[in-house]
Formats: structure tokens, sequence, C-alpha cells
């Protein structure tokens, strides 16, 4: 009882803020009803049992990624209706792409329940699902089982994150900077002088 | 008797538990939190050689309250300009953010309102999504001095929950378990956190607390000489009162944290002072970070913008990413950890 009044909660929440979110005049009301709709989507997690996931929604895509987006949003400076004028032009496009992604996951979802061996695959991809917690059987997976498909999918981020300080970064000539141990190693002996001048000479 | 038994075993049975639970530990946090209010005004002023609030009340105890009933009576502006909707609820979210990340904290064997599996990792993530309450804040009140200090505030937060996180990972490699009351009984059975080679994460972890609670040096999102009070400016009255105490709430929390973390928890230095309750023991050393977190405020001046963002990704995040590589080596190759195995 309470886990159904619970999911249509959590997914109507999810749904309605992700309706919110493509139809909100204000981006970063936008944003907002965004992180409501990852919020949610976290809950849904917990009620499947996957609580580690759960959390990690929560600490990349909430707590990361969504500030990260609202802070770039929050300091775009943006003419709301030259914003909407476009809509008409870009809803074949995107209406198109939307509907593959539903084609797509209904496909998805009609083969896997029809499929006669489903229950062992996801036996197979959640070993000792019976005896620990989903964290532990994570941790089997990703960092034993599968250990270098992880390091690949690791290297390809630093590649990418490479990639990105690369283009970003710009060597400026003439900026003065802190050089923090150079002060802390400062030498009062050679930093201070001590000199006695006579009265009206000075140094 | 039985009757009595057997309501409470029935779902609404549970559910009134649970709220009693919620009800006793809210109010009880924050009753606690009227005095260490003023506890950090009075450590406040007596560094400073003054004498601090002692008007309202014998010491002055009752100051707290006095103040709580002028935040309530007073009149709620919202500046014109304001964006209605995110401006109340900026508050809002902070105060019940920080109030919900109480729900796993164990205060004493047993005394935990949701004793969770991955109780570490939710106050982790309810902690980081502290910093919506300020950006939210700081953008709706539609000014540039709360807007730079929500801005601030955001980036401060993220830089410094990175090495938090390495933090937490290490405790939870040495300790063996994600759930908190578990983290406190591998203390039990081994050293307390602070007296392993965990100790230096002990340090960074209070100061990284410091700066993800936006407590003095690192309180640059409401640096008054700069921003005014950042992104509080245009708060008054109630909703001011909720980010205050949402913000003690925070302060509280990470002194729980360093508590259960490196100090044991609930349990008492040694064995023969084991008469004394639990909860008891929790109290004293939450109370005692608290007053490390008030003597710092009280003594340390505030950090330069760019200095604070050098020391979170210059040298706490690869101090706590080396430390994670080092316990983790420690940890494969010891037989008797993890503690718990």
């Amino acid at each position: 009882m309470l886990p159904t009044i619970a999911f249509y909660l959590f997914s109507g929440i999810a749904v309605g803020s992700g309706l919110m979110m493509i139809s909100a005049r204000n981006p970063v009301h936008s944003v907002l009803y965004l992180i409501l709709a990852f919020f949610s989507s976290a809950g849904l997690f917990v009620l499947l049992g996957a609580e580690f996931l759960a959390m990690l929604l929560v600490v990349v895509y909430v707590g990361a990624v969504a500030v990260l987006f609202l802070f770039v949003v929050m300091m775009l400076d943006i003419d709301f209706v030259q914003l909407r004028q476009g809509m008409m032009q870009n809803l074949p496009a995107s209406a198109t792409v939307g509907l593959i992604l539903l084609a797509e996951l209904i496909l998805a979802f009609t083969a896997r329940n029809g499929a006669g061996e489903t229950a062992e695959k996801v036996a197979e991809v959640a070993p000792m699902a019976e005896q620990t917690a989903n964290t532990n059987a994570l941790g089997q997976i990703i960092y034993t089982d599968y250990f270098f498909m992880f390091q690949t999918a690791g290297l390809i981020l630093l590649v990418a994150m490479i990639g990105a300080i690369v283009l970003t970064l710009r060597h400026r000539e003439g900026v003065r900077r802190q050089n923090i141990s150079e002060q802390v190693n400062r030498d009062p002996k050679e930093a201070v002088v001590l000199t006695n001048p006579r009265p009206g000479q000075g140094l | 008797m039985e009757a009595l038994a057997n309501f409470f075993a029935t779902p609404f049975g549970v559910f009134l538990i649970i709220v009693g639970q919620v009800l006793a530990l809210l109010v009880t946090l924050l009753i606690l939190l009227a005095f260490l209010l003023l506890a950090d005004r009075k450590i406040w002023a007596a560094v400073m050689m003054r004498r601090g609030p002692n008007v309202v009340g014998p010491f002055g105890l009752l100051q707290s309250f006095a103040d709580f009933f002028k935040f309530i009576f007073k009149e709620i502006v919202v500046p014109a300009g304001a964006n209605k909707g995110v401006y109340f609820i900026a508050p809002i979210l902070t105060f019940t953010l920080a109030a919900a990340a109480w729900a796993v904290v164990p205060v004493g064997d047993g005394w935990v309102i949701s004793d969770i599996n991955v109780g570490i990792l939710y106050i982790f993530a309810i902690s980081s999504l502290g910093v919506y309450g300020i950006i939210m804040g700081g953008w709706a009140s539609n000014s540039k001095y709360p807007f730079l200090g929500g801005l601030r505030s955001a980036a401060q937060m993220v830089s410094y929950e990175v090495s938090i996180g390495f933090i937490i990972v290490t405790v939870l490699l040495w300790a063996g378990s994600m759930n908190l009351s578990e983290i406190v009984e591998a203390q039990r059975q081994s050293n307390w956190f602070i007296a392993t080679p965990l100790f230096p994460m002990f340090v960074v972890f209070f100061i990284s607390a410091l700066a993800e609670t936006n407590r003095p040096p690192f309180d640059l999102p409401e640096a008054e000489s700069e921003l005014v009070a950042g992104y509080q400016v245009e708060y008054g009255s109630t909703p001011y009162l909720l980010f205050m105490i949402g913000e003690y709430l925070n302060i509280v929390l990470m002194c729980a944290m360093t508590t259960i973390l490196f100090l044991g928890g609930w349990l008492p230095p040694i064995k023969a002072l084991g008469f004394i309750p639990g909860p008891v023991w929790f109290l004293i050393k939450v109370c005692m970070v608290f007053f490390m977190f008030a003597m710092v405020k009280a003594m340390v001046p505030r950090y330069r913008y760019d200095q604070l963002m050098r020391l979170g990704w210059k040298v706490f995040l690869p101090l706590s990413l080396a430390w994670v590589i080092l316990i983790s080596g420690i940890v494969t190759y010891v037989p008797a950890l993890p503690v718990l195995k």
C-alpha cells in the first residue's frame, strides 16, 4: 500500500516536473524543475531497493552537475522572448528525436519481457543479490569483474578532461601570482634589515 | 498493555512511533541549538574580552529565545523585484534539508531514527543539496550582493565537497561499512579512528567542514566587509530565521559527523566510564567539536577567495586522494583490516 502510494507520488512528481522543465518560461526555473525530477527519480531508485544508486544520483547529478548547470544558467543574460521564437522551427526535429527514443524504449522493454530467460539474465548481472547489500554487489561487479571496462571508461573521461583544460587554458603575460611556499619559507634574516641611521641622514 | 503493543505493530502505529522519534530529536536539537548559539556568542565574546549577551535571563541564557521571538514577530518584507516563489522556497529548503540529514545520525547505541546501510552517503547527499538554498536565495533576491554571495557559496561548497567525499571514503575503507552505527561499532572494536592513520583526515575534515558550512574563516558567501551579508541581504524576519537555524543545524551536523567518524560517536573514552549513557558522551563530544568551531570563528581572519580555492583544490584534494590510495593499500595488505569484515 505505502510503496504504491510512494511510487505514484515520486513518478507523478518526476513526470510533472519534467513537463514543467520544458515549459517553464524562466530557464532558472527549468533547472530547478530538472533538479526536482532528479530527486524524485532518486526516490524511485530507493523504492526499487537500489539505495546506493539513489544516493549517487543525488550526490553526482543533483549535488554537483545541476549546481554547475544552475550556476551557468543564472549568469546568462537571456532574452526570453527571442528564446521562445525558435520553438516552432525546432519542433519537428525534437519531436522526431523524442519519438525515436520512445520507440527504442518500447522495443527494449517488450523484447526484455517477451524473452523467457530474462530472470536468468538479471540473476547473471546481479551476483550474490541475496547475500549482500547492493553496494557490495556493485563494487564486486564494477571493480572486480569488469575492471578493464571501468578503467577504460576512466581513461576516456581523463582524455575528455585534459581536452577541456587544453581548450580553455590561457597563459597570460604579466600576471602576478602568489607563490605560497616562497612566502612561507621567507626567513626573517633575509627579509628584515636593521639599520641605525643618524638623525637627518636617512638610509 | 498487550493491546498497546499490538497497536504499535500496525503500520499506523509504526508511523506514529516514527513521528514521535522525529519530534523528539528535532525538539531536542532545536533547544540544544538555542544554547549552542548562545555559547557561540559567549565564546566569541570571551576571546574578545567582552561579556557577550548577558541581559535576558540569568547570564543571558534566554537570549536565543528572545531573538527567536523577535524574528517571528517581525514583518516579512519581500523585495519588489524578487522572484517570489523561489525567494520563499530557498530558506524553507535550507531548513528542511539541514533537519532531514539528522534522520540517520546515531546519537546512541540504537538511538537512530533510520538505520540505513548507506547512511554516510545519505548525509553526504543531503549536505550537498544544502547549496541550493543559498544559491536560490541569492538569485531570487534579484540584487547584486546576494547574487555574488550565492555564486561564491556554490563554488565553495562544491569544491570542499570533493575532499569531504574522499575523506569519507578513507573512513569507510577503514571501517568496512557505510552504516554510521557500524562505523561507531568498528571504533569500539579497534581504536577511535582519530588514533589511527586516519588522523590527518580528521584535521582535513574539520577544516573542510568549516568551509562546507560557510563558517569563518571561510564565510566568504556572507563576508560583511565585501558583500554586506551575502545571500541573506534581502532576507528578514522568519525567512532569515530559517536560514540561520538551517546553517546552525548544518554546523551541529558537521560536529556530529566529526564525532561519529573520528571520535568514537557515543563510546566512552575509557571503559570504566561506560556507566554514563552513550547519548551523553555523544552530546559532550559534539559540544567539544562545536567549541573548536567557535574558537576558530573567534581567532582566525577570513581567507581571501583565491586562497580558499587553492586550499580546496590544490592542498586538500591531492592530500585526501593520496590518503585514499594509502589507506586502501593498508587495508589490502593488513589482515586485521577493515575492522568489520
